[in-house]
């Protein structure tokens, strides 16, 4: 309590009141995803015949090289964070741009994916997807929303985990105040465990 | 730590800024001062509030008789979705948390200011941003958006208007909303003034903060329902669409999901500045402290599990409806603990009737009568006869309006000395109470009676049994308007030229009076510590500010 002046007024730091601020905001993730969830398990019911049938056009091994990717990084943001915590700065580093190189390794895979899905003609309004019986038509649906959201999650965590890697290297981020890099790890854990999520949903329940 | 004595400089967060630059706009649009925040909603969402009053107007005239009067269907389609979008997303979900939530919550707890400062100023920027592509899609083509503020499905997919964007733009909202929410969350847990434990925080604290969860809870829900219909639009994915195997009822579930919890982020707020005026103009503490906070919690809670109600006649089962209607019937037990304890103040209160006392009795009148008739729609039997009538309308007028509109100018008339540091007329704030009464009775009651006899809501026409009530209303909206552009003169002719305020004209004894009007920029000269109950008038004998010619000796 002694910043009085009234220049540095707002520069108060509060490390537990960040890290309270960042769960909450996971909190309305995730709701954003249960909602999605819940579509899925009420169409699921209505529909377990087709959706069975839906589910095994996709491919469970991409799914599973993906699981892995990011499962990985995962453990190389959790990595990088203890890193910087005992003052290893290029450790830290290093850690965190293969975090991002996981990351793109990630929406790589998903641009295959995705392509071969729409070359065979299975995309959202195509006259093939709607030539099937209801039940494949939402199945497909939801995949592509819940995994397009869910790659759209990656792209900002990238996008996040990039600005604090700059942090790092100018070294406003550092042993000392690391509160930013916790909660980008923070929300790249979140992105891997929606993704744990989706995959049983969509790949693996046949 | 408590009581820091290092005097800071005595200028007002008027004159001082948080920025370099310490006048000119942008040390306003770029402040990161709550006060400052506050004040940039303040008139923003006045402007907004002003907009859906005129729509509101034009939809009363062209109703003044049977067929067209002033406008064709579509254009009147059009208008009352805009009055209802504008209303609820841009002026009462917003309103009293965004302005005097940003204002005195930090005030009423001690601290400096919000937790994350800059957040809030994005959650500001943010919702302009929203508000502007709300006027945005009035413009661009296609029309301006004409599926009623509720988005049902499946209309909202086949309509050629601009849905997507005025969607888009409640999507956005509902961002800023969620960071507001998160910030004041971690605001009460983080910033509390030396002293202050949480059964210690004024009931406007404790009202906020139960708000603020519901805004993280709820509002994504809607946000990916809100989405849903977006990529329909755009791809036909067919989550909604019976053609392709999805429910349109299940939209229906998901967007009442968020939305009626989202009434009570609405009234919530209000409910709680209710609970700091009625002491202060009683002078007496507030009678059942502890049970109006927790039922602030229960609201918040219980509000969760109501949201079928809206659906009675939508085709749900017959076990779901009733148990819907149940739970419905127990969100009215803590508003009513909430209105039992005001009254409860009152008695054997010295009672001091200045204008926001007068507006909070408004409030009290109006509110029984929108939760009365709540009943009323609650109730699976009647709910079938009057479901989708103008005694819906009524109603949530009579809630949303009656009670929330009028405590954000009840809120206004209370903290105005405090927020701009000059008095306003208040004689002409008596009369404005008195002239809003009538003008809100005349307005909505005859709708009551409509409904009751059939008339739909929403048509464009009606039959000519009803016209009669249909004037009388729209004579109401002429009054309506007229008192509130007397307030508008009120306040801002006061603001301009008004008397200098003393710091603590009505003798409030919460921490935001225990500093100057207006505060300076770092929300207290020296740090307070809390020793007594938030309601207790017995420190007014200690306190720096005290109203003007008493003493309490």
């Amino acid at each position: 309590m002694s910043n009085h002046s009234a220049q540095i007024a707002h520069k108060h730091r509060d490390d537990v009141g960040s890290r309270m601020g960042m769960w909450l905001f996971l909190f309305t993730e995730l709701l954003l995803f249960g909602g999605l969830f819940l579509i899925y398990a009420v169409y699921r019911h209505e529909y377990i015949a087709q959706f069975r049938v839906a589910a095994m056009e996709l491919n469970t091994t991409i799914g599973a090289l993906n699981t892995i990717i990011l499962l990985t990084s995962s453990l190389t943001v959790a990595l990088s964070i203890a890193a910087l915590q005992k003052g290893n700065k290029i450790l830290s580093i290093l850690l965190l741009i293969m975090t991002n190189i996981l990351a793109f390794a990630f929406m790589i895979n998903k641009y295959f994916e995705w392509s071969a899905k729409i070359h065979h003609g299975i995309y959202p309004g195509s006259e093939h997807l709607l030539n099937l019986p209801n039940g494949q038509i939402l199945f497909y649906g939801l995949y592509y929303i819940m995994t397009g959201l869910h790659g759209l999650h990656v792209i900002i965590g990238l996008v996040f985990l990039t600005t604090v890697l700059a942090f790092i290297i100018t070294g406003s981020v550092n042993k000392n105040n690391y509160v930013k890099l916790e909660n980008a790890g923070l929300y790249w854990h979140l992105v891997d465990l929606i993704w744990i999520f989706l995959f049983p949903l969509f790949y693996l329940i046949q | 730590m408590a009581n820091g004595t290092i005097a800071i400089s005595e200028k007002s967060f008027f004159e001082e800024g948080t920025t370099k630059k310490a006048n000119g706009i942008l040390s306003w649009l770029l402040s990161t001062d709550h006060k400052r925040i506050g004040i940039m909603y303040l008139f923003s969402i006045a402007i907004f509030f002003f907009v859906g009053v005129i729509f509101g107007v034009l939809m009363r005239l062209e109703l003044i008789a049977p067929g067209r009067t002033i406008m064709d269907a579509q254009t009147y389609n059009t208008i009352f979705t805009l009055h209802g979008v504008i209303m609820i997303f841009l002026f009462i979900v917003p309103g009293i948390p965004a302005v005097f939530g940003n204002f005195f919550l930090p005030l009423q707890l001690g601290a400096k200011d919000v937790a994350f400062p800059r957040l809030n100023l994005l959650s500001f920027w943010i919702y302009l941003i929203g508000a502007i592509l709300v006027l945005i899609s009035l413009f661009v083509k296609g029309g301006p958006i004409d599926t009623g503020w509720t988005f049902y499905m499946p209309y909202s997919v086949r309509t050629t208007t601009n849905v997507s964007l005025a969607i888009f733009a409640a999507f956005v909202l509902g961002f800023s909303s969620i960071l507001t929410g998160l910030n004041f969350v971690t605001t009460v847990h983080r910033l509390r003034a030396p002293g202050m434990t949480f059964f210690k925080m004024p009931l406007f604290v404790w009202s906020t903060y139960a708000t603020a969860w519901i805004q993280i809870i709820a509002t994504p829900v809607i946000g990916i329902t809100i989405l849903l219909v977006m990529l329909e639009r755009y791809f036909g994915v067919g989550i909604f669409d019976p053609a392709l195997g999805g429910d349109p009822i299940l939209f229906q579930h998901m967007f009442w999901i968020y939305s009626h919890p989202a009434v009570y982020i609405m009234i919530l707020p209000a409910m709680g500045v209710v609970s700091e005026i009625i002491p202060t103009f009683a002078r007496r503490t507030i009678f059942g402290y502890r049970a109006i906070a927790m039922s602030s919690l229960a609201i918040a809670f219980i509000g969760y599990l109501v949201w079928a109600h809206h659906m009675f006649t939508s085709g749900m089962s017959d076990t779901a409806a009733i148990i819907f209607s149940f739970l419905t019937f127990i969100v009215a037990l803590p508003s009513a603990i909430k209105v039992f304890n005001w009254v409860a103040t009152l008695y054997k209160g010295s009672i001091d009737p200045q204008p926001p006392f007068l507006w909070v009795m408004n409030f009290i009148f109006l509110f029984t009568i929108g939760g009365l008739t709540g009943l009323v729609l609650g109730t699976l039997a009647t709910n079938i006869h009057v479901h989708d009538t103008y005694f819906v309308v009524a109603h949530f007028h009579y809630v949303m309006f009656g009670g929330t509109g009028t405590i954000f100018f009840a809120a206004l008339y209370y903290w105005f000395p405090k927020m701009s540091g000059k008095m306003y007329n208040i004689k002409l704030a008596k009369i404005n109470a008195g002239l809003f009464f009538i003008a809100f009775n005349t307005l909505y009651f005859p709708k009551f009676i409509l409904g009751y006899m059939g008339m739909p809501r929403r048509y464009y026409d009606y039959l000519p049994e009803f016209a009669d009530l249909q004037l009388i209303s729209t004579i109401g909206s002429w009054i309506m308007f007229l008192t509130i552009i007397l307030i508008i003169y009120n306040l801002v002719s006061a603001m301009l030229s008004g008397e200098k305020s003393i710091a603590n004209p009505w003798g409030g004894v919460t921490l935001e009076w225990h500093t100057p009007s207006p505060p300076p920029l770092e929300n207290f000269d020296e740090i307070p510590t809390v020793t007594h109950e938030p309601y207790d008038f017995s420190q007014l004998k200690t306190m720096k500010y005290i109203p003007k010619g008493e003493t309490y000796e």
